[in-house]
Parts: C-alpha cells; structure tokens; sequence
C-alpha cells in the first residue's frame, strides 16, 4: 500500500455528463456540491476537462449521437478511472427505454462501476455512489479489505 | 572559504526539499479557507498533497514531447529563483529568471494543437504582460533605495524597505494576485474546479503531467511570498507575518471578486500599479537630489 495508493481513493476528482436526460439528475449532481452537502470534504472536484478526472458521472439514457461523445470522452480520462451511472435512466435506460433513438442504459456502451438508481437520484444516494465506486477504486488498487 | 561554499549549498538543499511542503501546507490552507467562506466545511488540510500524488500515479497521455521539456524547464527555472531568493543574490537576474520561468509555461501551452490550449497561453501571456514590469521595476525601487541589486544589502539594511517602498509594495501585491492565479485576475487558469474555456492553459497538461505543473506552482507561491517578506527583512519573521497576512488577504480578494476580462487587468495594473511603482522611484531620486 503505497502512497499513491492511498492517495487515489482520497481525491476522486469527477466529470459530469449529460446524455440526453431530462436535467433532473444533472440538477441532483450539482446540488452535491452545495454548502449543505459539499463533497469537497472528501477531496471530490468537479472538473470541466476529462484529462483531470478520475470519475466519469453519467445521467441520461444514450442516444445514437451521445454515444460517440460519451465513448471519446471516457477515452480521453487517464487510467485508473470510474464510471457511475446515475438515474434510473443512465442505469437502465428508464422511461425512455425502447424509444427509437434510444440504445439504452450506459452499460450497452461503458463499462459501468457503480449504478444509482432513482428518478431522480437523490444527493445522498449519489454520494452513496461515489463512496462505492471510491471502495472499488481502493480494491482496485490494492489498498483495502 | 570552502566551509562558505559547503553551508551555501546546504541552504540551497534545504531550500529546494523544504519549500514544496510549505507551498503544499498553503494551498491547502487555501481550500480550506475558501471553503469556510462559501459556508462548507471544506478537504483537509492535506488535500494538495492527495491530489499531487494522485496525479502521479495517474497515466501518462502526453500529446507533444516537447510540452513536457517545456514543463521541466518551468519547474527548474522556478527552482533557480528560490535559490536566487534564498542564497540572497541579485534581485534583478531572478526578475528575469521569473520571467523566463513564465515564457517556459506559455511554450508548453503554445506547444499542442488544442486551441484552447491556445487560448490559454494567449492569456498567460497577457498576465505576464500586466505582472513583469511591476516586478521589474520592484527591483529598480529597491536599486533606487539602495544603490545595489544584491538581496543580502536588503537584507542588512536595517530600516524597512516598507517605510520608503509602500507604493511599490501595493503593486506588488497585485503582482501576487496574478501570480497566485487568483480572481480578479485568474484569466489563463484557475483553482478549485472553475471552469472557462475548459481549463485555459492546463488543458491539455494531464497526469504526472500536471502534478509537475502543481509542483511547480507551490515553488512559485514560495518564491513570491518570499519576495513579499523582503520588504520588512530585519527582523525577517516580520516581512515572514507580511508576506502570510498577505496571502491571507489575496484568499479575501479570491473569493469577494468576480473574474475581469484580460485588457482591464493590464489596464487596471498598468494604470494603477505600474503609476504607484514609478512615482515611487521618481520620489526617492527627487528627495535625494533635494538632499
């Protein structure tokens, strides 16, 4: 267990993607960065830029155009990385599944860590996630349990 | 003789090992300061040196070769200045390193394609426009004051250079501001997950790549606030409780301003710190003439 290690699962820094959702997740993602539930205290950043982010966080169902953007987004975060689903529909593909320029949930074009249902997902719950995805980070890198 | 030249080389070792900790202490400081005055609790105090170790353990994508000799040079040419600072020698050569240190940082932006990339060295340049002759004619101030460029005259002299030197020490501070990146006038780049035009300058610098950029950051904000300390430097804990106060006072500023456009921060530095700085000089030439 060494520095870095440790260090990884203390600084989860995280990129927000919008698929073609309908913002009620997106709205919940943003307030976890509020004073009242401020995942700053867990080294969590909300970054622009996918070269700095260690998290990749994804509301929406895909769509054929978001795919492309989601699968060269995904590509261009540097290794380790984590992929959170958040919603019913980022999980599952939710109210909008079966629709005709629908593929589904993120899993048909990622490989999703961690998923957070609910409609829409509530700050808690995506917290809740993200300590998820940090846990499987930490297995990952070999530093826990 | 070589007694002097071995505890030389010790100070400059020990400056070189010391300063990344107090530069990583003060950013964290940073964090948790800003948080508490947007009403959050706010990462640990730690939280640079997670985030710096972090990077390092992250892969490497690098897109151009030379963005990183651009980026190493930035780190040494910074390094050379502490040891400037540290090792007392002139005041005028570390301007000109600082400067150079500087140009390394907008090359390596310049060096990719990415146009924000672009867009951020573009900047970077126009906030090196606005800071360097304030540091440069600090430096000219302080040869007025002293009849010598050499920072171990400062540091004997026994009166402050603040008695003489407050005008050129407001424009310093503003010179500070830029170079902590802060707003008003973090126009290239800018902390704690802002985000304009992606991330400036940084866009393209990811991974060990960027923790080199944070190392580097923490060894100018040492420098800078050192700079700052020599303006009270007998007895030196007094500029040291300056240059802190300072920062303090920069966080303040940070966090009570929004962003202006790059032209009216040149105008407002040119307009306004670069004044204060040449009239000071021409003030201490024009009582000497009178004397």
């Amino acid at each position: 267990m060494g520095i870095i290690q440790k260090s990884q699962i203390k600084s989860p820094w995280i990129l927000h993607f919008c698929n073609s959702s309908c913002n009620g997740c997106d709205i919940e993602v943003l307030a976890c960065l509020t004073p009242l539930y401020d995942v700053e205290r867990f080294g969590l950043v909300n970054m622009g830029n996918p070269k700095h982010a260690d998290v990749l966080v994804v509301t929406g169902p895909v769509n054929y155009r978001t795919a492309r953007v989601l699968k060269n987004l995904y590509n261009q975060i540097p290794d380790p990385k984590m992929v959170i689903a958040v919603g019913a529909c980022a999980s599952t593909g939710g109210v909008f599944h079966n629709c005709y320029n629908i593929l589904g949930g993120v899993d048909k074009v990622l490989p999703v860590d961690v998923y957070v249902p609910g409609c829409a997902a509530r700050p808690e719950a995506i917290i809740d996630g993200v300590v998820l995805a940090l846990q499987k980070l930490s297995k990952a890198v070999g530093v826990a349990k | 003789m070589s007694d002097q030249v071995l505890n030389q080389v010790l100070i400059a070792i020990i400056a070189i090992i010391v300063a990344p900790f107090i530069g990583g202490l003060l950013a964290g400081i940073d964090r948790k300061l800003t948080a508490r005055l947007q009403g959050r609790y706010g990462p640990p105090i730690l939280q640079p040196f997670y985030d710096f170790f972090k990077l390092l353990g992250k892969s490497k994508i690098a897109t151009t070769r030379t963005q990183f000799i651009w980026l190493i040079s930035y780190l040494v040419f910074m390094i050379t200045c502490l040891v400037f600072l540290v090792l007392q020698q002139d005041l005028l050569l570390l301007v000109f390193l600082l400067g150079f240190a500087g140009i390394s940082f907008v090359l390596a932006g310049f060096s990719t394609k990415s146009p924000y990339s672009h867009f951020g060295a573009n900047r970077e340049l126009m906030q090196i426009l606005s800071y360097e002759p304030i540091l440069l004619l600090f430096a000219l101030a302080v040869y007025a004051q002293n009849g010598s460029f050499m920072i171990s005259t400062i540091m004997e002299n026994s009166t402050p250079l603040l008695a003489s030197l407050w005008p050129v020490f407001i424009a310093v501070l503003v010179a500070l501001t830029i170079k902590m990146r802060k707003s008003p006038f973090d126009i290239a780049t800018s902390h704690h997950g802002h985000q304009e035009l992606v991330k400036g300058i940084m866009t393209e610098i990811s991974g060990p790549y960027y923790a080199l950029v944070t190392l580097t950051e923490w060894y100018e904000l040492v420098l800078v606030l050192g700079l700052i300390a020599l303006f009270w430097s007998n007895p030196l804990w007094v500029g040291i409780l300056i240059a802190l106060a300072a920062f303090i006072l920069e966080l303040l500023i940070d966090n009570i301003n929004a962003r202006l456009t790059g032209g009216l921060m040149v105008r407002i530095c040119w307009a306004a710190a670069l004044v204060l700085c040449v009239l000071n000089i021409l003030y201490i030439y024009f009582m000497r003439g009178v004397a």
